[in-house]
């Protein structure tokens, strides 16, 4: 065989799951039971850079919220019942320091997928990853140097703030699997590609802390999961 | 040789006294009410040393002048000996020093050993790497306890408050910039969240260390309305360059709406 059927073969095996059984769909919504607590304005006065980006001061986003009392920044993903996927994909994500912000602000990616942390601020940024089962780390970057390059080999969420700017903060996801999602403004997520099979689905709030949820899939076929956190007064 | 290096001694020494005495460099708008004290001792250091600076420097050049183009050898002994030397510099040094120190008792005793009035604007300030936070009391004129633990600064509570269990820190009022009503005297809390840092402004005329683990202040009354930098001046880590604050000195009614602004938010 020439190595072109080889791939070829090794291609259709791969997908052999998915065509003889079909692949599945979680689809599900995020929201919030109650009220949460009031997100405050950053002062960001003493970075006039950063402040004058804003017409008026933006909020902080540990709870950002949609209509209907769903929840965004929500990490959704397969914790049991997927094999442990070892190959990290190819493509790089991407982790932006944009009018002191950090965007996203909660990031999921793959273990040992390449990191990109861009500044596009003209102040200088100090990204310090408060890494506890990986390796902790922290960079310096002046305005207009180029993306720094990082990964983390282990599973963790890890919370990322800026030594220079104290109300900078945001998420990193680190996952084992490839199936995960985090949730929209409309609260919304969707895991596609999932073999038959029985799943635990996890979802991860900064604030409110994790859920989880069983889920069985026996074909192509969507299942429609939904989580509802209680929100903090405080 | 010795006669061009003695020209040389003076004429570097004048010409380095030249701007100081024209006043070339004016010190920045003084914006306090104990400013000018502090101008004063400025001025007075500046004139006592200045003179000592250029009559060291002319009486070097008079000795160099002397001894120029010399044959027989270096001069062994000092005139009058070692002892007369030793004598007549701790004299002076001790007569300029001690002088310095009565004259400007009163510029220090007016900021550190009299209290502030019962009166004034308490505001708390918090340094910590790399930012400068301050707090208000609120309605109800009273700070909430700190608690250390519950510092949360991706959440905007930079002083550890508990608004759940604590009714007084609910009121607080944290910013990132001073804004003070002008002719209104301010005390000043101060604490360090970390390292040392320190509190510098050039138009208060006021710079003073926060030292982790003490409870400092400073009190002090602007009398002129604008927007000032507050700089750290104390060498704290990677950032400190970029450690700052502003200052607003605001009018009565402008304070009061600015206050009011913050407090719904």
């Amino acid at each position: 065989m020439s190595i072109k059927q080889t791939s070829m073969v090794a291609a259709l095996l791969m997908v052999c799951p998915a065509l003889m059984f079909g692949a599945g769909t979680v689809k599900g919504k995020v929201t919030f039971t109650g009220t949460p607590v009031k997100q405050k304005p950053i002062d960001m006065s003493k970075e006039p850079s950063c402040a004058k980006q804003y017409p008026t001061p933006p909020t902080t986003q540990t709870i950002v919220t949609g209509e209907g009392d769903t929840l965004e920044n929500v990490v959704v993903y397969i914790s049991a019942g997927a094999p442990d996927e070892t190959t990290a994909p190819t493509q790089a994500v991407t982790f932006e320091q944009k009018g002191c912000r950090y965007m996203p602000h909660v990031l999921a990616m793959r273990v040992n997928q390449e990191l990109k942390v861009v500044n596009s601020d003209q102040t200088s940024h100090n990204i310090h990853p408060l890494a506890k089962v990986n390796r902790e780390w922290n960079k310096s970057q002046p305005p207009g140097t180029p993306p720094l390059s990082e990964k983390f080999d282990k599973e963790e969420f890890i919370s990322v703030k800026c030594n220079v700017h104290p109300w900078m903060r945001g998420y990193f996801a680190v996952l084992k699997t490839s199936h995960y999602d985090v949730s929209k403004d409309n609260g919304s997520f969707t895991l596609p590609n999932l073999p038959p099979g029985k799943y635990t689905l996890t979802a991860w709030h900064e604030d409110y802390g994790t859920q989880t949820a069983d889920v069985t899939i026996a074909g192509s076929e969507t299942k429609n999961v939904n989580f509802a956190f209680k929100a903090k007064a405080f | 040789m010795g006669k061009l290096f003695a020209v040389v001694v003076v004429v570097i020494a004048i010409a380095s006294a030249v701007p100081i005495v024209m006043h070339t460099w004016a010190p920045p708008v003084d914006i306090s009410t104990h400013g000018h004290a502090i101008d004063e001792q400025l001025k007075d250091t500046m004139v006592e040393a200045g003179i000592s600076f250029l009559g060291a420097q002319l009486i070097l050049a008079f000795f160099v002048w002397q001894v120029a183009g010399r044959k027989d050898g270096p001069i062994k002994t000092f005139p009058g000996g070692a002892r007369v030397m030793v004598i007549a510099a701790i004299l002076l040094v001790g007569t300029e020093i001690l002088a310095l120190g009565v004259l400007g008792q009163k510029a220090w005793a007016d900021v550190y050993f009299t209290p502030a009035k019962p009166n004034a604007l308490q505001v708390q300030a918090q340094a910590g790497q790399f930012a400068f936070y301050f707090r208000y009391p609120g309605v109800d004129g009273k700070f909430g306890a700190l608690h250390p633990d519950k510092i949360d600064e991706g959440n905007s509570n930079f002083f550890g408050l508990d608004p759940e269990h604590d009714m007084d820190s609910r009121d607080d009022v944290v910013t990132g910039e001073l804004a003070i009503p002008v002719n209104r005297e301010v005390h000043l809390l101060m604490h360090a969240k970390d390292v040392g840092h320190s509190f510098y402004v050039r138009e208060l005329r006021i710079q003073q260390d926060f030292v982790p683990g003490l409870d400092l202040s400073v009190h002090f009354t602007a009398t002129q309305t604008g927007r000032y930098e507050i700089v750290c001046t104390q060498l704290c880590g990677l950032g400190h360059y970029n450690m700052r604050a502003y200052l607003s000195v605001l009018s009565p009614d402008d304070f009061d709406k600015w206050m009011k602004e913050k407090a719904a938010q």
